[in-house]
């Protein structure tokens, strides 16, 4: 193997194979999805986000919640993702055609986030979790995000959005805590991440 | 063909007076890759204490976004891999190449600015991570503002290569040189279609997973990889003064690797929303990975048969000795991970996390330390100062490491196992993981102090501190013992 051309082809070749195959070939199987309306009902799955849980997606993306919580339902016989109620169905390909970047993830410090939405559906929980995550789900070891909260004096009548918080988290008397921008925005992403719904390459799997 | 055929030294023989002018023509950009690379590991080390601390105390440094575990760990990362690892093979690879084109270092201009641009990515991309623009992506999180400046520097480092290995001395093309070749040509065409297709103009989410993890599988087998074989096909001879053991072995290797592990990513999607055949694929690719793997081990373990007792002397040797035989470990790990009933148990554990610090670490990281060793005299012309430092160094990181993959490995298995089991709560399984990843940031302490007594060395070195000494700096040698004859 004394001449360059023999290399630089070879190693071209070799390269190209797998790009078709583990790049080209997903782009055009995995990639262009449309979205599937039911006959009956008229619904669009997936559904289109609101434009508060797309800006929710990015803040997901900027705090990296993906390094310890993924967001897939796996095939039976693939763990107890079923069992322990993360979602009434293995999630495919077209549940992420929405979803950018895709949040598969591959740690799981935290539960699984796939059907979130669905599980916890309560706006408050989500915000007291965020701001002390231990308050709401002891032995956890999720960092408090109350950088994305904002401590106000209270002016007249309490915010319609101040989150109810107990002690020692609880602010001083005649303070609220309120939501940042960022903070509604995620929260309506949570909220949002409901994978339960029908498509026909989906059945869900008998009980 | 003769075996003697396949050394570094023999193939033309080049004399001193070569040698020392190909040295001194890789001095400047071979210490920016250098330079860079250790001050990267500083900072990536830090960070990466911050996240492993973080597990154990979620409140420690919380007030913050820019501290944030979701952002500190992102900055580790990319650090390391982008920081330390990238830029410590770009400079060995430039060494090797000078040294075994047999000609002087040409056209460093371009070596310069892609150093350049290199550390302005660098710098723009974790600063990126930690103000919020991070992508989530794993191994591709820099913004399209920094990752658009490293793909120019591998633009430009891959154009240099090509032009270095067309201006090469005739004759023989070690096996080191086909390494080096493929990934120059390789790493630009990976992170060019990944970051295009992932942040630059982002396909649909369903194809983004196989996308991301063909990059995330390519950049360790097909960046760090041949990168660290090739300086261990060059080190291990070369310090002992004998030829590789086969050079058919070597092209088996070298092949076997360039088809096999191209297709190994999708094993990272195994039981994901991906079609059945692709997870397949790349699973029967993992499990043929054992044709390159045991084919290097074999060809490394025959040259060094024998001469073991020289890695009582040389640090070069005993560091590259240590990452080539990790890299055996590591891969037959990967394959065994890559099995459907063994990957339900630890994948989404800290078993991954485990392997992925043998891979990088064990193996590349310690090829890298041990390159430099043996580089960076010849290049600055001055010996290292200190033995003692050098050990310190070497039983820092390899009981480091060591600690870190035990207690990574222990504790993702058991929280892989309760995980599996519907019967055992969620917050069980972590409980299952928490003392071991105490033990991590007790590991993660010992590799911090490897790294600044590498740097401390490596400062020392750069302004020729001490005495000038006569033959390299052995180890044992500041203990009053004499090495047994080895070519250093």
């Amino acid at each position: 193997m004394n001449r360059m051309p023999v290399i630089v082809i070879g190693v071209f070749l070799t390269f190209l194979s797998s790009w078709i195959g583990l790049v080209a070939y997903p782009y055009f199987a995995l990639g262009r999805f449309t979205p599937f309306t039911a006959e009956d009902t008229g619904d669009i799955n997936p559904p289109p986000l609101s434009g508060l849980a797309v800006m929710g997606q990015r803040a997901y993306a900027s705090s990296g919640c993906v390094y310890c919580h993924s967001q897939q339902v796996r095939q039976v016989g693939y763990g107890s993702d079923l069992e322990r109620g993360w979602g009434s169905r293995p999630t495919v390909a077209r549940d992420y055609m929405r979803q950018n970047p895709v949040f598969l993830g591959t740690m799981r410090t935290g539960p699984d986030l796939a059907n979130i939405g669905a599980r916890q559906p309560s706006s408050m929980w989500h915000h007291q979790h965020l701001y002390q995550p231990t308050v709401v789900s002891p032995g956890s070891i999720m960092p408090s995000f109350r950088y994305l909260y904002r401590t106000q004096k209270i002016e007249g009548q309490r915010s319609a959005n101040a989150i109810d918080l107990l002690p020692p988290d609880a602010p001083a008397d005649g303070y609220e805590v309120v939501p940042t921008y960022e903070a509604e925005a995620l929260v309506a992403y949570l909220l949002s991440l409901n994978r339960n719904y029908p498509l026909p390459e989906a059945p869900e799997p008998p009980q | 063909m003769s075996m003697t055929f396949d050394h570094p030294v023999t193939t033309p023989e080049l004399d001193k007076a070569e040698r020392a002018l190909i040295d001194e023509s890789t001095r400047i950009p071979v210490l920016l890759f250098y330079g860079s690379a250790v001050f990267w590991l500083l900072i990536g080390t830090l960070f990466a204490l911050l996240a492993s601390f973080k597990m154990n105390a979620p409140h420690f440094l919380d007030q913050w976004g820019w501290l944030t575990f979701g952002r500190v760990r992102p900055a580790h990362l990319n650090a390391v891999a982008y920081g330390w690892a990238s830029p410590a093979g770009i400079g060995t690879a430039l060494w090797l190449m000078a040294r075994l084109c047999r000609v002087p270092l040409r056209n460093s201009g371009l070596l310069i600015c892609a150093a350049i641009f290199w550390n302005i990515g660098i710098l723009l991309g974790i600063f990126g991570i930690l103000s919020g623009d991070g992508r989530s992506i794993e191994w591709l999180e820099f913004p399209n503002y920094a990752s658009f400046m490293l793909f120019v520097a591998f633009g430009l480092i891959a154009v240099w290569a090509v032009i270095m290995f067309r201006f090469r001395r005739p004759g023989h093309v070690y096996v080191s040189q086909w390494y080096l070749l493929a990934a120059f040509l390789w790493f630009p065409w990976l992170y060019s279609t990944a970051n295009i297709l992932l942040n630059f103009e982002p396909i649909q989410g369903g194809a983004q997973g196989a996308v991301n993890w063909w990059y995330g599988h390519n950049a360790l087998g097909l960046w760090f990889t041949p990168i660290g074989l090739a300086a261990a096909y060059y080190l291990i001879p070369k310090v002992l003064g004998r030829p590789i053991h086969s050079y058919y072995l070597s092209i088996l290797g070298f092949w076997s690797l360039a088809l096999f592990y191209s297709w190994n990513g999708m094993h990272h999607l195994i039981g994901g929303p991906f079609p059945a055949w692709l997870v397949s694929a790349s699973v029967v690719a993992s499990m043929m990975m054992f044709i390159p793997v045991i084919t290097t081990a074999i060809n490394h373990h025959m040259t060094v048969r024998g001469n073991f007792h020289a890695l009582k002397w040389s640090p070069t040797l005993r560091f590259t000795v240590f990452g080539a035989m990790c890299y055996t470990l590591s891969s037959v790990q990967g394959i065994f991970m890559a099995i459907p009933s063994l990957n339900k148990v630890t994948h989404f554990t800290h078993y991954t996390v485990g392997h992925a610090h043998l891979g990088l670490y064990a193996f590349f990281t310690m090829i890298m330390f041990g390159s430099m060793y043996y580089i960076l005299p010849r290049v600055v012309g001055w010996e290292w100062p200190s033995a003692r430092l050098i050990r310190w160094h070497f039983w820092l990181s390899a009981i480091g490491i060591g600690v870190m993959v035990i207690a990574l490995t222990i504790g993702g298995l058991l929280q892989g196992l309760a995980l599996l089991d519907p019967g055992v709560t969620f917050m069980a399984s972590l409980d299952y993981a928490k003392p071991w990843l105490l033990l991590r940031s007790g590991s993660g302490i010992l590799l911090t102090g490897a790294h600044i007594v590498f740097a401390v060395s490596f400062t020392l070195l750069v302004l020729k501190t001490g005495k000038r000494r006569e033959g390299p700096t052995l180890f044992g040698t500041d203990q009053g013992e004499q090495p047994e004859a080895l070519i250093p």
